[in-house]
């Protein structure tokens, strides 16, 4: 059995022509994998068999995968409520995440969490943030737990240009540069914050700008070229585990879907969300891969077989299992005790 | 033992706090504090004087005036293995990291589907009387107590402020403690800790047969003080010690009121919406039929606390308003 993504060791793609195209393969199929996933989450949401606030990662999946890559199993992983494609690039099982979408048992939150609360201890993944920024800050405590205990690990956090607003993001930028936090901070700048362009947010639109102010290495990168991503996240980490504190990674992208599933997507030109999906990083790759011979049509048919099969077995799943009986209702509120209801 | 023995150790509020926090810090190495000024300041209250010494900047960590970020950061590194403490100066900036105690430490170990418990500890000051106007002032552990997912204690006493933090710690999921400011400096005698303290359970701090007066906190000494007058005219109160705000120990409440009948409640915070209120509606619920008497309320007046000595100590609760709830209720 081939181990999980995201789980696997890190491994620098060699020189060799057959190992890059391997690992290109191994790229694409984890961008795939979150795209399709989520492609079906919507039409589970139109035939109502998942709810609650869903906000899909279509267009952003270079960014996940192409940071996970940097990753170890030790590291952790702090996300936001846009996480799918974090917790997919992360190794939770597809099966695991879609009966959390559908509330079930068998989630990976034992269905307390939805599609906004994903979490995997056992994966150091934890969360799945509806907060904006919110996550920020206990990055940090598990970056200073790692740094107090002389571990080299790292612990990266993904937030959106919106909640470099917030003053959690300033305040945690500011401790994690002071204490030389081993944090990745990777901020997917996908231009808008729900409605509100980043020029009608942010006074200085160049995020990776103001982060250096902070005294740590920050950069931009274009975030619809996931080797581009894979290539700074390597470097940033491996700065952090040499001890190099905390890096910033403004990843340039974009989204491809309306903000959630709610929103009627009215503030962007058809123009603009065009030009970007002609950047589309799948398509990106794959053109590359063909371009260098690397991908047959026979191996592309094959990854998508694959993936709708793992898919269907996850929904098929996620029907059968079971719902959490009421009577567990106050389950988890404290690890000690069940208060009375 | 008899008083002035020299195994007997006369002691503050604030030194015993001090000795919880430095056996902590001894007994078990994830153990640290963070918070503003709590190294080489020695802790705004002077809780933490001399620790940086005896335990170095890493386990004694002065953090920058970033409530959010630095409780966030206790949050995280308790889900990392390590036993932080974190102190914030007072409730009224904890509000300024409400987001992180509610939104995160409270609701993690739920969300995460049992994955995630928070075994941390946050220590704060709360509460009126030494004119520091209503920005440092307020009582807002009510507020804290509303929260399903966290624990809330409220040490009155010296012994409890020698002994709540080290079951504090051991707890797995997050406690709030917190420190009335006008207790720090009392002083008296403790005895050597024997068996570990719970933090489950109320503490009678005085028997008695006609009415009980429940508290905690701060208003422990003013209720103390009104249950000696009462003696004076002839009413027995009992003193109830909450201790513990949440869970509230019910039972306790229940038990003592069957006893009494008669009840008088005494709580630092505003009246509307209060902790008070809450066990009112308790006694309302459980208790009616003991009841002799109407429930008594004695709570803060609803006005942010002044700075004017007169104008603060008339918005407090005081010794003589408990003497007269209490014989409102009797008489
Ligand atoms: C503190 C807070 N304020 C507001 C919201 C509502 N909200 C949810 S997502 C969002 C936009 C966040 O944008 P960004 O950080 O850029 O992330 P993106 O959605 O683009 O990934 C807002 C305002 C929230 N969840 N939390």
């Amino acid at each position: 059995m081939s181990p999980a993504p995201g789980t696997r060791k890190r491994k620098t793609p060699t020189g060799t022509d057959a190992a890059r195209a391997e690992h290109r393969r191994e790229l694409l199929r984890a961008m795939l994998r979150i795209r399709r996933f989520e492609e079906r989450c919507v039409e589970l949401y139109s035939a109502a068999k998942i709810r609650g606030f869903v906000h899909l990662y279509i267009g952003e999946e270079a960014v996940a995968v192409g940071v996970n890559e940097a990753l170890t199993a030790d590291d952790a992983v702090v996300a936001t409520y846009r996480e799918h494609g974090h917790a997919l690039a992360r190794g939770i099982p597809a099966e695991a995440v879609m009966a959390e979408m559908y509330g079930k048992t068998t989630g990976c939150s034992g269905g307390r969490g939805g599609s906004m609360h994903l979490f995997d201890a056992s994966r150091r993944f934890y969360g799945g943030n509806a907060i904006v920024a919110g996550g920020l800050p206990l990055a940090a405590g598990l970056a200073l737990a790692d740094r107090m205990r002389r571990q080299p690990r790292v612990t990266c956090c993904f937030f959106g240009d919106g909640a470099y607003a917030e003053g959690e993001f300033h305040e945690t930028a500011n401790l994690a540069a002071l204490w030389k936090l081993p944090l990745l901070f990777v901020c997917e700048n996908n231009l808008y914050a729900m409605g509100t362009a980043i020029e009608r947010h942010e006074a200085q639109t160049d995020l990776a700008l103001r982060s250096a102010s902070y005294g740590m290495a920050a950069w931009a990168v274009d975030g619809m070229d996931v080797e581009a991503v894979e290539r700074a996240a390597r470097r940033a980490a491996e700065s952090i585990r040499g001890g190099g504190g905390p890096h910033f990674l403004e990843m340039r992208t974009y989204r491809f879907r309306a903000h959630s599933m709610y929103d009627p997507d009215r503030y962007r030109d058809k123009d603009e969300i065009e030009r970007w999906k002609a950047r589309d990083p799948v398509t990106r790759l794959l053109d590359r891969t063909r371009e260098d011979g690397e991908l047959s049509e026979r191996k592309l048919a094959g990854i998508e077989r694959r993936i709708t099969e793992e898919i269907d077995a996850a929904v098929e799943a996620a029907e059968q299992a079971p719902e959490e009986p009421v009577e567990n209702l106050l389950r988890n509120v404290t690890s000690g005790f069940v208060e009375a209801m | 033992m008899a008083t002035g023995q020299p195994d007997e150790r006369k002691t503050t509020y604030r030194e015993a706090m001090r000795e919880a926090l430095r056996e902590a810090l001894r007994a078990d190495e994830r153990v640290f504090l963070m918070g503003e000024d709590v190294g080489r300041y020695g802790g705004c209250f002077g809780v933490s004087l001399g620790l940086l010494e005896e335990f170095g900047p890493e386990r004694i960590r002065d953090t920058p005036l970033s409530e959010s970020a630095f409780v966030g950061a206790g949050i995280g590194a308790a889900l990392s293995g390590l036993r932080p403490i974190v102190e914030i100066m007072t409730v009224n900036f904890s509000l300024l990291a409400l987001d992180q105690i509610l939104n995160n430490a409270a609701t993690l170990l739920h969300m995460s589907g049992g994955q995630l418990p928070v075994p941390l500890v946050i220590r704060m000051t709360t509460g009126a009387g030494r004119q520091l106007a209503a920005q440092h002032s307020h009582s807002l552990e009510g507020w804290y107590a509303h929260i399903p997912g966290i624990r809330v204690l409220a040490p009155a006493t010296i012994e409890d402020a020698r002994s709540m933090l080290a079951p504090a710690l051991a707890d797995p999921d997050p406690v709030l403690i917190f420190e009335h400011g006008s207790l720090y400096n009392a002083a008296g005698e403790l005895a050597p800790l024997t068996a570990p303290v719970d933090l489950d359970h109320a503490a009678t701090r005085r028997q008695g047969t006609d009415i009980s007066l429940i508290t905690y906190g701060g208003s422990l000494p003013k209720a103390l003080a009104a249950a000696d007058e009462l003696a004076a005219d002839g009413i027995s109160a009992e003193v109830l010690d909450l201790r513990t705000l949440r869970p509230l120990d019910g039972e306790a409440i229940a038990a003592s009121v069957a006893r009494t009948h008669r009840a008088v409640v005494v709580d630092e915070a505003w009246r509307t919406g209060s902790l008070a209120a809450e066990i009112s509606a308790r006694i309302a619920e459980e208790s009616l039929y003991e009841l002799d008497a109407p429930v008594e309320r004695v709570c803060s007046a609803e006005v942010p606390i002044p700075y004017a000595r007169l104008l603060e100590q008339a918005a407090l609760p005081q010794t003589a308003d408990i003497v007269t709830a209490a014989h409102r209720a009797v008489d």
